[in-house]
């Protein structure tokens, strides 16, 4: 046994919600004895809930990018602006740095997800041991960067509740905020189905 | 609610665990939630962090925060929270009008132009969650200080878990300055108290989400 033995190795399980090390019990349903959440040695169904999850977020991810997120009306024109046309217009009237964090946010922290998720559970259902320390560092970034492409979201909503001003100027949100959000959504909860315990059962890595 | 055959944790029993391998109490050991290795947990000194041997996750964190100052901040942040909600974030200026939004402002626009799902996760996750965040966590510090449990102390804290990766007010308060930058194109734009207000929740937020609330768990002991 390596110097750093694993919890199952030693027969015990450590309760996910408050930390607290117990024996592990023999049935699936138990409970932890302190905080009373389910005690699991592994998130159940993990890889298939995740994968599951993913592909979903990935087929909402296209409508999001396609189809248009807000509509700007002013004196009669109507102006429909995608997510990467947004992007464009602030880089171009207003900020180039801001332009950078939104492309950041809502294209480069979705796409990361989708392919750092994917590497990880193909990686994973492969029981390879290729960076194992570089892929657990990845899963915690995803974990971290996840909700902050929320941002457009919240952006689309704050412009339609402001700029109320009728026939002169007015901001409708479309579809493609919707089909956004529930991407972000997905992909946060894909995240969280998957074990990154998982990457570490495979052959002895030590 | 407990299972036969694994009452040991609760009583800290040292020979409990042992498996030839680990001789220290249940309760001083740590296991990486990101895989499943078995520390020794040990008293920290100021600043430093605990690290995973195998995976490099953080195991725990030094905390100069003690129960009571826990509580000043929440407290603190709940005002701010108030200030946040009540005041508009921005008004916007075309001509002789002028139209400014708050947070349920936004929220209600998006539901009656048929976004409602944007308007529901915005309601969660900019008002419900962070709002029942600060109650349940208040209610949890005012007995912890004394090293109490409080009432619906174990639901409370499984609440707390799981609500943690579901605020946003963060991004809000981002989406808040690009949508001011997107809006000063065309319109006169001012910052209204709420944004400060938010601006200054983000920092309160920023201090509270490297805290790890486990702590209280053994920082406070059951009703006998």
């Amino acid at each position: 046994m390596s110097a750093a033995p694993r919890a199952h190795e030693l027969g015990i399980i450590g309760c996910h919600v408050c930390g607290l090390v117990c024996r592990e019990p023999a049935g699936d349903d138990a409970a932890c004895p302190r905080c009373g959440a389910a005690l699991h040695r592994r998130k159940q169904g993990s890889l298939g809930r995740t994968w599951a999850l993913l592909i979903a977020a990935f087929i909402l991810y296209i409508p999001a990018n396609v189809l248009p997120i807000m509509r700007t009306m002013s004196l009669g024109d109507a102006d429909d602006n995608t997510i990467i046309s947004g992007v464009v217009e602030l880089w171009v009237k207003g900020s180039p740095s801001l332009a950078v964090i939104v492309f950041t946010a809502s294209i480069v922290v979705p796409m990361t997800k989708f392919l750092v998720l994917g590497t990880l559970l193909v990686t994973t259902q492969r029981d390879s041991d290729w960076a194992l320390r570089q892929r657990a560092k990845l899963y915690r970034a995803v974990e971290v960067i996840g909700y902050w492409s929320m941002l457009d979201v919240f952006v689309v909503a704050l412009l339609t509740a402001l700029v109320r001003f009728g026939f002169f100027s007015q901001v409708e949100p479309l579809p493609g905020v919707v089909f956004f959000g529930l991407t972000v959504i997905l992909t946060m909860f894909a995240s969280m189905s998957f074990d990154p315990r998982l990457m570490w059962d495979g052959p002895d890595h030590d | 609610m407990s299972t036969p055959g694994h009452g040991l944790a609760g009583t800290g029993d040292a020979d409990d665990v042992a498996h030839g391998q680990v001789r220290a109490p249940a309760a001083a050991l740590l296991i990486c939630e990101h895989c499943d290795t078995v520390h020794r947990s040990r008293p920290l000194a100021p600043g430093e962090e605990i690290r995973c041997v195998r995976c490099g996750a953080l195991l725990a964190r030094w905390h100069a925060l003690d129960a009571g100052g826990m509580l000043a901040l929440v407290l603190t942040a709940l005002i701010v929270f108030v200030i946040a909600n009540v005041w508009p974030v921005v008004t916007l200026g075309l001509g002789a009008q002028q139209s400014s939004a708050t947070l349920w402002g936004m929220i209600l626009t998006m539901w009656e132009q048929s976004s409602q799902v944007v308007s529901v996760v915005a309601a969660a996750t900019l008002f419900f969650f962070p709002l029942n965040k600060m109650l349940m966590l208040g209610w949890v510090l005012l007995f912890a200080r004394d090293g109490r449990r409080a009432p619906g102390f174990a639901p409370i804290m499984r609440t707390l878990h799981y609500l943690q990766p579901w605020t946003m007010t963060e991004v809000f308060v981002l989406g808040a300055l690009v949508s001011i930058v997107k809006a000063r194109a065309y319109f006169d734009v001012q910052a209204d108290p709420g944004i400060w207000a938010y601006g200054v929740l983000t920092l309160l937020i920023t201090i509270f989400s490297g805290i790890d609330l486990r702590r209280l768990w053994d920082a406070t002991e059951p009703d006998a």
